[in-house]
């Protein structure tokens, strides 16, 4: 084991099987797949591994019309025989239209890079079977120029998926997994905690309460998760609100203030209003 | 040492391969697994399990085989001492939490309604067999294997509601994993599938480009068009517990197939027949509903809606007004399919008991009628009958 092991960093906090998942991962060089609730911060895992270890961060961002060969290289044949029509010089040699791709810059790092590829669910459901050759052998081969890539330094790779679709068994067996559970109170202090030090123990727990409020709420579209409550924590700071506002009420007929950096969609700020009012009705009967 | 507890995994309903199984000795080679059992334990968890849906099959195995014991998880619940139980679950409860439990009658009484609770349940799920996936709600929590212990009576607020699981009956929710025999059902879905070109354009439309070069003299144009996508949209309806328990299995290979094949797959639950409302997860059913009218306005008329029931229940359970066995509801069934019809045109109603079976249960009839005959088996044949009825 040449790296230092990861046990989260200054802004990140890691819980006991997270590290552990990565570490495993790490030592025996295999990628690690992270899901979990949109916003629990599975995309900066990778930034703050990189971080921790100084190493070099590639990341991949994965669309629905994203190609395994994408990630390797892409030949522009279009561009050259539109150079060819123009009679440029550049045409001769075929490795001024091959460019590179996110694998390939990390395969030939100097030292040992971190790459994620994020959001791998969001291709098409065979793109991970067509990456399982160079992700296990850390080599490809591009055909063009006849010349075989191979990597300098395995990288860490970090794959992370919302599930929106299945990956195949194939891809799975190869990885590391782990699930990031939504944190719990405790665990999400903490958190708070790494990313503003020094707030005020009251405005702490009164916020995480009105917040765990508001995830409760059921039949939301899209339930308010870490990330959320950060931001609305910093604006909270920001606007200067007072610890009274936030627990104006005991009982869920309070609406916390700013409560637009909670919910995004249009229909559950209708719906989370809506409940609040009955509850006030009823209270006051 | 581990091949047991891989064979066990294996038994326990956990895909895991010999890949996986040499990466864990891998692993401990290298010193990963720290010479406690937590650490081999999230170790193991992050190599062998790569579904979140089977973290808890895992747990349950994982505390079996660690405790000594590798029965099946039926056998070791019918052989337990109670004694031992309490003994167990004693250790694990904090000062507070035993006085909670005596204050509900003691340990024995609260064991005693739950091993009846048990044996009942026990019996319904003769059919099944397959221990973990049909043993539904399964509150044995003792037994899964967790760092904190907090299987057994958790913080003190879920320590009530734990007694309140008890009498409310849970299902669980269909493991859409199961692969085994998917695949011809994903062919037959397939040809369900509508093609559409949309978002940007990614694609070398080749006819267009000879055709604009040759006009602008030889000079490339390039012509490019979006790729084609599926875009058809299903919405699933699936019969949950009772009955349905004997059929779980070909349910999770449907369910399986379509939520691979289809992007745009809603999908809902409900227990016995349609009534006001439906629910996405089975565990939370008592608490989030979603109204048939809020689905009627939600998804658009072009949605494909297909139930799976075994249409097997008293005809009053459709026909009258507080027919439901489990509510009291104002409007017949058959109200509330007849407008999730109205609003959804292609239905069809898949039904997994044999068609031979159909003509005996009056219920099924009724439904058929109401379905305008849009009835079909799931086998290969019905579901290919089916599709075409959708198309």
């Amino acid at each position: 084991m040449t790296d230092s092991r990861f046990i989260g960093t200054k802004s990140y906090v890691a819980t006991k099987d997270l590290s552990m998942a990565v570490n495993a991962a790490m030592t025996l060089e295999r990628p690690i797949l992270i899901k979990g609730e949109p916003g629990t911060g599975k995309t900066q895992l990778a930034i703050e591994i990189a971080k921790s270890m100084n190493k070099p961060l590639f990341e991949w961002q994965i669309k629905s019309t994203t190609k395994a060969q994408q990630g390797l290289y892409e030949y522009d044949a279009v561009a050259r025989l539109r150079d060819s029509q123009l009679g440029d010089s550049k045409v001769n040699d075929i490795s001024n239209y091959i460019m590179r791709g996110k694998i390939w810059e990390a395969f030939i790092c100097a030292e040992r890079p971190v790459l994620l590829i994020d959001e791998i669910d969001k291709a098409d459901i065979e793109f991970p079977n067509d990456l399982l050759q160079e992700l296990d052998r850390m080599e490809f081969y591009v055909y063009e120029t006849k010349k075989l890539i191979k990597a300098r330094h395995r990288p860490i790779i970090i794959i992370t998926s919302n599930n929106e679709k299945e990956l195949p068994d194939a891809f799975l067996r190869r990885c590391f997994f782990h699930y990031i559970k939504f944190p719990n109170k405790e665990i999400m202090a903490q958190i708070v905690n790494v990313h503003f030090p020094g707030l005020k123990k009251e405005l702490l727990s009164e916020a995480l309460n009105a917040f765990y409020k508001v995830r409760d709420v059921q039949g939301l579209k899209k339930s308010p998760s870490t990330s959320e409550l950060l931001d609305w924590i910093k604006l909270l700071l920001a606007e200067d609100i007072p610890i009274e506002a936030l627990h104006a009420g005991n009982s869920k007929s309070a609406i916390p203030p700013l409560y637009g950096a909670l919910l995004k969609n249009e229909q559950d700020v209708h719906l989370f209003e809506q409940l609040v009012f009955l509850d006030r009705h009823t209270n006051s009967k | 040492m581990l091949v047991s507890f891989f064979y066990m995994l294996r038994e326990g309903g956990i895909k895991t391969s010999i890949t996986e199984l040499l990466t864990l000795y891998e692993a401990m080679k290298n010193g990963l697994a720290g010479h406690n059992v937590d650490d081999f334990y999230l170790l193991a968890k992050s190599v062998l399990v790569k579904n979140e849906a089977h973290l808890d099959r895992f747990d349950r195995v994982f505390g079996a085989y660690f405790k000594g014991i590798d029965d099946s998880l039926s056998d070791l619940l019918q052989d337990v001492p109670e004694e031992w139980l309490q003994r167990q679950a004693e250790l694990q409860l904090s000062e507070e939490e035993k006085k909670l439990v005596e204050s509900m009658g003691g340990f024995e009484r609260l064991l005693k309604a739950f091993q009846k609770r048990f044996n009942e349940q026990n019996k319904r799920h003769e059919g099944g067999g397959k221990w973990i996936g049909t043993a539904g709600t399964s509150p044995f929590g003792a037994y899964g294997y967790n760092p904190e212990g907090i299987r057994i009576g958790q913080q003190e607020s879920q320590n009530r509601s734990a007694t309140k699981i008890w009498e409310k009956r849970e299902y669980q929710n269909l493991d859409h994993s199961v692969e085994l025999g998917t695949r011809n059902i994903k062919l037959m879905m397939r040809r369900l599938r509508k093609f559409a070109r949309e978002g940007a354009a990614e694609e070398l439309d080749l006819n267009d480009t000879i055709d604009k070069t040759a006009r602008s003299g030889g000079m490339l144009d390039i012509r490019m068009v979006p790729e084609r996508h599926n875009v058809v949209k299903v919405l699933l309806c699936l019969d949950i517990g009772g009955s349905m328990n004997d059929h779980v299995h070909i349910c999770e290979e449907v369910f399986s197939a379509a939520g691979s094949e289809f992007k745009h797959l809603e999908y809902f639950y409900f227990h016995n027949f349609i009534y006001e409302s439906m629910w996405k997860d089975n565990r939370r059913r008592h608490s989030e509903k979603t109204s048939i009218i809020d689905i009627t306005h939600k998804y658009s008329s072009d949605y494909k809606l297909i139930f799976i029931s075994d249409a097997t229940m008293s005809p009053y359970e459709i026909a009258y007004p507080g027919g439901s066995v489990e509510h009291w509801n104002e409007e017949p069934g058959a109200v509330w399919i007849k407008r999730l019809l109205g609003s959804f045109p292609k239905a069809i109603w898949l039904n997994p008991e044999p068609r031979a079976r159909w003509d005996y249960t009056p219920s099924v009839k009724i439904i058929r009628d109401l379905m305008d005959g849009r009835m079909y088996p799931v086998t290969i044949a019905g579901l290919d009958e089916g599709i075409k009825a959708l198309r």
